[in-house]
């Protein structure tokens, strides 16, 4: 995959106009690349505090914790994996085909991307939808439908899923736009100078939150399933 | 390097050389402020924001400290006073302190310092700007509606669950601020790694640009946790999900874990950057190579890395287990020794040197002075047995203070003063500048000093009212906050003045090098007439210290 990124100058659609501030366009790319990084890495530490009061939990309520993962739906979890693992199989293709100069192949792939990426965010609201018909959304004072004497950290580990999905669901839904601003260009050709740029940034970020799933999934879905099942 | 650079005769009439032409006087609309991409002009957008934020937190500072000259409650109720602390503590921090010397002096001299056209991403650096002002409106909008009282460090469950003051819209305010500190610390980060100058070397660097880097570094690696953590306070109190208030089976030290690893390296985030200042004012007002340039450099490194290793020592009360506490302790022992490095070695810079009694270098003396009683009192606190004695007192409130105010504050009036001929091309009058900075350092012991006793003498910080015993000491803290207040407002006159009535400033002024004393006063929109290419070390200043053995 770290071809194109390994020759950025080797598109003939790529022969972009360097950004005033920059002296050449070898420094516009590593700069842009690298800043995207480092977003990714502010990213991380984002999540982090997620993944922490995650931990804090688990270590407090190993029981409850594995026994309230069983009420969610490990089908769709990992259909929802697949699709995921998909849509970065697209993305780095889409990545490719704009670094080769093929405009209107790379815009059916960042739309191919999307649209995995509008099925992974369908799934998860129906699985969001489920857990709110079973009672099992400790969200706004509803109803809480699990009574037990655990019920406190039960609602905790919902609680943490409802957050942890949703924050990694909003950065899907923000993935998705993104694409979408450099799908449509390339579509029509006009992805202008530094086009392939973007959608290699586009990408790195896209990546990301696929692998923030690939570390949701078996969090959240997966706990021991082995003892229950 | 000439020193008037001039149009050459070479250039195509299609790109005339505009000598007289500055970042200034490009364009007056309101548009091409509004819409800057140049990092020139968005430092002076945030030097107005960072300069109305310090006296509206310096208005509620003035309230309280008219309302503690005694012991009862006479000016205001104990929620107000609540709320008062709280707007002073969060305006303080997250819309001056933090943003102070990077958002302002970082933008504007880190490209020009390593000799760039502007920051890596320049629309990046604006939205900043934007977010962080949308922030403060929020704040502001707090402020009028009737503000919030959980102090600045929103503890929970206070905070999640009982407080009826605008919380939400404070921690709104907050993330999106924090977001704006985020994309700050990546540009610098970036635009160290990539847009150097030919020659410019990592050690070529001036010690500003390590310590804004390092800074860069706590912005990236912190901010978003506070960020997350505020999130989740959000979704506790909004939607109810239970994660810190113990009612929902959450953990309030969670909380309190989460917060401290943001919060005290900020701490780093505020004073790193003063540090920076700091080289640069010692080593241009003693004519000297900073001593040590090395150990400089990599101490910045130092503070940024253990800075995310000490916060336990907010917590020593909180029951964190005590081998926790012990390992806290030691490694809040050991962020000392980088930071005495720093002061030893100005220090040191200072007695080789050739010493001019500027008004920066005032500013940078009374750092040296105020950060050491700063940094030693710190050392108190993060010695568990005594932590426990003056834990939440005067104390704790003198030390952050003697850091945050003594250092950052002080360094940071001393930064603008030194820059202020190159921001505006103006030279502001010397000698009314010399006596503010007097009259801050007098000002500032005496409204501080006070409270180091107040506090090993037990009064609790946050109440307005107090045993009787207390109030000399608190009458001295409050006539201390007068002066200092006036001292404060004297240099915001004077060089208000000085734009229209100051002497035009030479490109260098102060005969110090480095890049941007090379560049026209006020440089101009690109910084450069042409790209520098550096083939000197920093700092040097002929006859200083010999540089140290090249490696």
């Amino acid at each position: 995959m770290s071809t194109p990124a390994a020759t950025p100058l080797k598109s003939p659609i790529d022969r972009p106009a360097v950004a005033h501030h920059f002296d050449d366009w070898q420094q516009q790319y590593d700069a842009c690349v690298l800043g995207m990084w480092v977003f990714l890495v502010t990213e991380v530490m984002f999540f982090g505090g997620l993944f922490t009061a995650y931990m804090v939990y688990r270590s407090t309520y190993p029981h409850a914790f594995a026994a309230a993962s069983q009420s969610l739906d490990v089908l769709w979890g990992t259909v929802n994996t697949f699709i995921l693992l998909t849509s970065s199989l697209t993305m780095a293709l889409g990545v490719r085909a704009a670094h080769l100069g093929q405009s209107r192949r790379a815009a059916q792939f960042l739309g191919l991307t999307m649209l995995l990426g509008a099925a992974f965010l369908g799934v998860k609201f129906y699985e969001y939808a489920h857990k709110y018909h079973e009672g099992l959304a400790p969200l706004l004072g509803l109803p809480f439908a699990y009574a037990g004497p655990d019920a406190g950290a039960r609602k905790i580990f919902l609680g943490l899923y409802f957050g942890m999905t949703g924050v990694h669901a909003l950065h899907m839904i923000i993935g998705v736009v993104l694409l979408g601003c450099f799908a449509v260009p390339a579509w029509l050709n006009r992805l202008g100078p530094g086009g392939a740029l973007k959608i290699e940034i586009a990408g790195l970020y896209w990546h990301f939150v696929d692998l923030v799933w690939i570390v949701l999934f078996p969090l959240l879905y997966l706990i021991d399933r082995s003892a229950h099942v | 390097m000439s020193a008037a650079p001039e149009p050459s005769p070479a250039a195509s009439p299609a790109e005339p050389v505009h000598v007289s032409r500055n970042y200034l006087n490009a364009s007056y609309t309101v548009r091409s402020w509004l819409l800057t991409v140049d990092h020139k002009r968005i430092a002076i957008l945030y030097l107005l924001g960072v300069t109305l934020f310090f006296f509206l937190g310096g208005a509620a500072a003035v309230l309280f400290r008219l309302e503690l000259m005694t012991p009862q409650a006479d000016l205001v109720e104990s929620e107000t006073y609540n709320k008062l602390f709280t707007l002073h503590g969060i305006i303080m921090i997250f819309f001056f302190l933090v943003p102070a010397i990077p958002a302002v002096l970082g933008n504007f001299l880190v490209p020009i310092m390593i000799g760039a056209r502007d920051l890596a991403f320049p629309k990046l650096n604006l939205m900043s700007w934007y977010l962080f002002m949308i922030g403060g409106v929020f704040t502001l909008w707090v402020t009028v509606a009737g503000g919030v009282d959980t102090g600045w460090t929103f503890y929970t469950p206070y905070s999640s669950t009982y407080s009826n003051t605008y919380v939400m819209a404070t921690a709104v305010g907050i993330f999106i601020t924090g977001f704006s500190s985020i994309l700050t610390g990546l540009n610098f980060v970036v635009t160290v790694h990539k847009m150097r100058a030919p020659g410019m070397t990592w050690f070529r660097l001036p010690l500003f640009i390590w310590s804004h880097y390092a800074t860069s570094l706590i912005m990236i690696l912190g901010t978003p946790v506070l960020a997350i953590t505020i999130l989740l306070v959000a979704l506790e109190r909004g939607l109810g999900i239970g994660i810190f208030d113990p009612k929902l089976g959450g953990d309030p030290i969670l909380f309190q874990h989460l917060f401290w690893f943001y919060s005290h390296p900020a701490v780093y985030i505020m004073v790193l950057p003063a540090m920076g200042v700091q080289s640069e004012l010692v080593a241009a007002f003693s004519k000297n190579r900073v001593f040590g340039y090395r150990f400089v450099a990599y101490a910045s490194i130092a503070i940024a890395v253990l800075g995310f290793l000490v916060w336990g020592h907010h917590m020593f009360v909180s029951g964190q287990s005590l081998f926790a506490g012990m390992v806290f302790s030691i490694l809040s022992f050991l962020i000392a020794i980088p930071s005495a490095i720093k002061v030893f070695n100005w220090t040191a810079t200072l007695h080789r040197g050739t010493v001019a009694f500027d008004t920066p270098l005032l500013y940078a003396i009374g750092f040296i002075g105020l950060f050491t009683i700063g940094g030693l009192t710190g050392l108190f606190l993060a010695t568990m047995a005594v932590d426990v004695h003056v834990h939440d007192t005067y104390f704790v409130v003198a030390h952050f203070h003697y850091i945050m105010v003594g250092g950052t504050v002080m360094a940071y009036l001393g930064g603008i003063h030194y820059w202020w001929p190159k921001i505006t091309g103006r030279l502001y009058p010397e000698g009314w500048a010399r006596f503010s900075a007097v009259l801050v350092f007098v000002g500032f012991n005496l409204t501080f000093f006070p409270q180091f006793l107040l506090g090993y003498l037990g009064m609790p910080r946050r109440y307005h009212v107090y045993d009787a015993g207390f109030q000399v000491l608190n009458v001295m803290s409050s006539a201390g906050a007068s002066i200092l207040g006036v001292a404060y407002l004297f240099p915001m006159c004077y060089l208000l003045w000085s734009l229209k009535y100051g002497r035009s400033a030479p490109a260098n002024p102060w005969g110090a090098v480095g890049l941007e004393w090379t560049t026209p006063s006020p440089p101009p929109t690109y910084n450069f007439v042409e790209t520098p290419i550096v083939t000197w070390e920093a700092y040097e200043y002929p006859g200083s210290n010999p540089a140290e053995v090249a490696d």
